[in-house]
């Protein structure tokens, strides 16, 4: 099957999913987020690789976070930086989604970050481009419905690489709401890609996708258990509408067996590093001491998102 | 007008015929085969060197979006009688409604219309519609198209009421809770791209439920759109319990399955969705038992609902021209006759109808196709009538071509 993401001479033209990613290419991100983390540092904090060029923002669906942080990335390449919330705009119209694209590229646009609530729509995007024959406007996906939070798994295989160095020899835990997270499904084909020889899913059947072993992934019910001689723990973010229902009883109840206290850490290597994509629920998924504890990478994370960030937009866009 | 169909392959499943010779066609209806019947003199003669002459397609499940373009593309397709869901808009669930289809059917004279009424109102599955008016107006049986019925007491007391007046009910078997918030087979695929899943249960549940309530009605139940093994296994234990129950499959569950959504490809979105290899197998070994019909399940969808992320675009895919040639791709893959394939188009959907139709004996009406197996042709959205153009076939060499399509003795299309 062709991969849309890849040009005919097989470099990164659009990046919608890590899924199907030479691991060549996934190296090559991370080296140059880590050439990057030095321009964060200076006083002028600027690179000139996408000087000229026009990075729209389209978030079909609301996030502050991940928005700021590509807002930043482009401005230190450089870029022009044109944030849409479609939500207030076009859609509401009734425009459809290929129709504000057209009218965005007639702006001459170079790069879209796409956010959007149904999984696989910068894909969608991505062949409309490659239909009407706009090689040189390119997609980022900042995250479709459950399905992939590329760039999030990349900033996740930096941090890991930061702290662990050598992916061939780690077990990584991910935990908590696996079915309905595009991060996770992200990390677990980077980890794969990259060589990590135990990638192990903890959570209640009730938020874990069927046949998750088809993706390499060993599933662990109990939390203790499935921590034991972890290197990485991965914690995920239990969204308010799982926390009670047909999915789940309580928050209590889930914060008693998924949640991330100091004695459950206690089974991971003593030097394992917890990471978290945020925003933290405190005391549902993760217990503050822990959060706040000397294992946590949290805040680190969201440096190197940065850098990652700009890694991605300079490879696809770059002049 | 007399015509005669010479040198074809003359290929009549449902009476075991399957040799080349020439059929003759006075009055509207098969006046013999082989032999010129007494005082029988040509007006029109048609060459069907190369081609097959087989009872016109009779296809199960065809959505009309705009009845005189479909009719044309049935047709094109060697269609000649097509049931028609209910689920139009507005949902066929009055009389007059129903009327008004089968009329308008008349005056183009091309497929014959076999409209479904709706088993309720609106097709919300609460109040009953008029089944006897509907009926009388030209209705074949009773359906809730693909939308599930919530409420279990309703559709026992339909099917009573249907039992009653000896209807038949056609239903798709979708749990609604269990389907409601899906929108791809829940396994493999639907885990990697992130998108909801519709477990089999949804189906074999919805099938436990129906099979139950014939036990207790004895009201004649019809299943379409079959997606699961599951959902097979049941069915044929029914059937082994005497159970009236019969059943068809859309051609694309025989072909695709779940992995064909490769990128999130819309025009493999299908209402049941594709399932996986085991199912499609389960589906096709069905059909090669000669358990089930094989129908379209036609359905036309504008370029700007299928341009979609997968999970808002529009399901289904256009079929009415592709029911013949998908059929005969799937007799090669699963090695089945020439006969056996089409018998799954023309003499089982008409068992499943009750009607003498979909065979060529003398006496029978004359409702014919004759097509060429060995043209092979590119579908392309140009290549079809169908204003439906959606087709996760796009682009592909198809092979089996309609060269003529008789309805009533009457060359309706020419290709």
């Amino acid at each position: 099957m062709h991969n849309p993401q890849l040009n005919k001479e097989g470099e990164l033209t659009h990046l919608l999913s890590i899924e199907g990613l030479p691991q060549r290419i996934l190296t090559q991100i991370l080296d140059t987020a880590e050439s990057f983390m030095e321009v964060s540092a200076r006083d002028v904090k600027k690179v000139p690789l996408l000087r000229g060029k026009s990075v729209f923002n389209l978030f079909f669906e609301n996030s502050t976070r991940t928005r700021t942080t590509f807002e930043i990335a482009a401005k230190r390449l450089s870029a022009d930086v044109i944030n849409l919330d479609i939500n207030k705009s076009s859609a509401s119209k009734g425009e459809t989604l290929l129709d504000t694209i057209d009218n965005l590229c007639a702006m001459h646009a170079n790069l879209f970050v796409v956010r959007h609530a149904s999984s696989g729509a910068p894909f969608l995007i991505a062949e409309h481009l490659q239909r009407i024959g706009l090689d040189d406007v390119h997609v980022v996906n900042a995250g479709d419905g459950r399905h992939a939070h590329p760039t999030q798994g990349l900033l996740d295989m930096y941090t890991i690489r930061h702290y662990k160095k050598d992916f061939t020899q780690l077990r990584v835990a991910i935990v908590g709401d696996i079915l309905h997270s595009r991060v996770a499904r992200s990390d677990i084909h980077a980890l794969t890609i990259l060589g990590v020889p135990e990638v192990r899913a903890i959570g209640p059947e009730t938020l874990l996708p069927k046949h998750l072993d088809k993706l390499g992934v060993h599933v662990f019910h109990d939390m203790e258990e499935g921590l034991k001689d972890c290197d990485v723990v991965i914690m995920l973010r239990l969204q308010n509408e799982r926390m009670n229902g047909a999915l789940l009883p309580s928050a209590g109840e889930y914060f008693r067996h998924y949640g991330l206290t100091p004695q459950k850490l206690a089974a991971a290597s003593d030097d394992a590093i917890v990471m978290h994509p945020g925003p933290m629920n405190r005391g549902v998924e993760i217990h503050s001491a822990v959060a706040d504890g000397p294992q946590a990478v949290i805040l680190p994370q969201v440096t190197f998102g940065i850098a990652v960030r700009m890694a991605v937009m300079s490879i696809v866009a770059g002049n | 007008m007399n015509i005669v169909i010479e040198n074809g392959r003359v290929i009549d499943p449902k009476n075991a015929v399957d040799r080349n010779a020439s059929l003759y066609i006075a009055n509207g209806k098969v006046a013999g085969l082989g032999e010129t019947p007494a005082g029988f003199v040509a007006e029109q003669m048609i060459d069907a060197t190369g081609c097959v002459v087989c009872p016109g397609l009779i296809d199960l499940g065809a959505r009309l979006n705009s009845i005189e373009a479909e009719l044309a593309a049935a047709v094109a397709g060697g269609v000649t009688s097509l049931v028609v869901p209910p689920d139009a808009d507005p949902p066929l669930d009055e009389p007059e409604l129903a009327d008004r289809l089968v009329h308008r059917a008349k005056e183009i004279a091309r497929a014959r219309v076999l409209p479904l009424g709706a088993l309720t109102l609106g097709l919300k599955g609460e109040r009953l519609a008029e089944l006897a008016g509907l009926k009388k107006a030209g209705c074949v049986a009773f359906s809730q198209a693909s939308v599930p019925m919530v409420d279990s007491e309703a559709l026992l007391r339909a099917m009573e009421y249907a039992a009653t007046f000896g209807f038949a009910v056609w239903l798709q078997p979708q749990d609604y809770w269990l389907s409601r918030n899906g929108i791809a087979h829940e396994g493999e695929v639907a885990s990697r791209l992130g998108l909801a899943g519709i477990p089999v249960a949804a189906e074999s549940i919805a099938i436990a439920t129906i099979v139950q309530f014939v036990r207790d009605t004895g009201c004649r139940v019809h299943l379409t759109r079959l997606s699961s093994a599951d959902g097979v296994a049941l069915v044929k234990a029914a059937r082994a319990d005497g159970l009236p129950v019969t059943f068809d499959i859309g051609v694309h569950h025989l072909l695709l399955t779940d992995k064909d959504i490769g990128y999130f490809n819309p025009h493999a979105r299908f209402v049941p969705p594709l399932r996986t290899d085991r199912d499609r197998q389960a589906l096709s070994a069905a059909a090669v038992a000669g358990l089930a019909a094989i129908c379209s399940d036609h359905t036309p969808v504008g370029a700007d609902e299928k341009l979609l992320p997968f999970g808002e675009a529009k399901a289904g895919a256009t079929g009415l021209e592709v029911l013949l040639p998908l059929t005969l791709r799937w007799a090669e893959a699963a090695g089945v006759t020439l006969s056996a394939a089409l018998a799954r188009i023309t003499a089982a959907p008409a068992e499943v109808l009750g009607l003498q139709r979909g065979q060529l004996a003398p006496g029978a009406t004359a409702d014919v196709c004759v097509f060429d197996p060995a043209a092979v042709w590119q579908l392309t959205p140009d290549s079809l009538t169908s204003r439906g153009k959606n087709s996760p076939w796009t682009g592909y060499l198809l092979n089996g071509k309609v060269r003529k399509t008789l309805v009533g003795g009457r060359v309706v299309y020419s290709g």
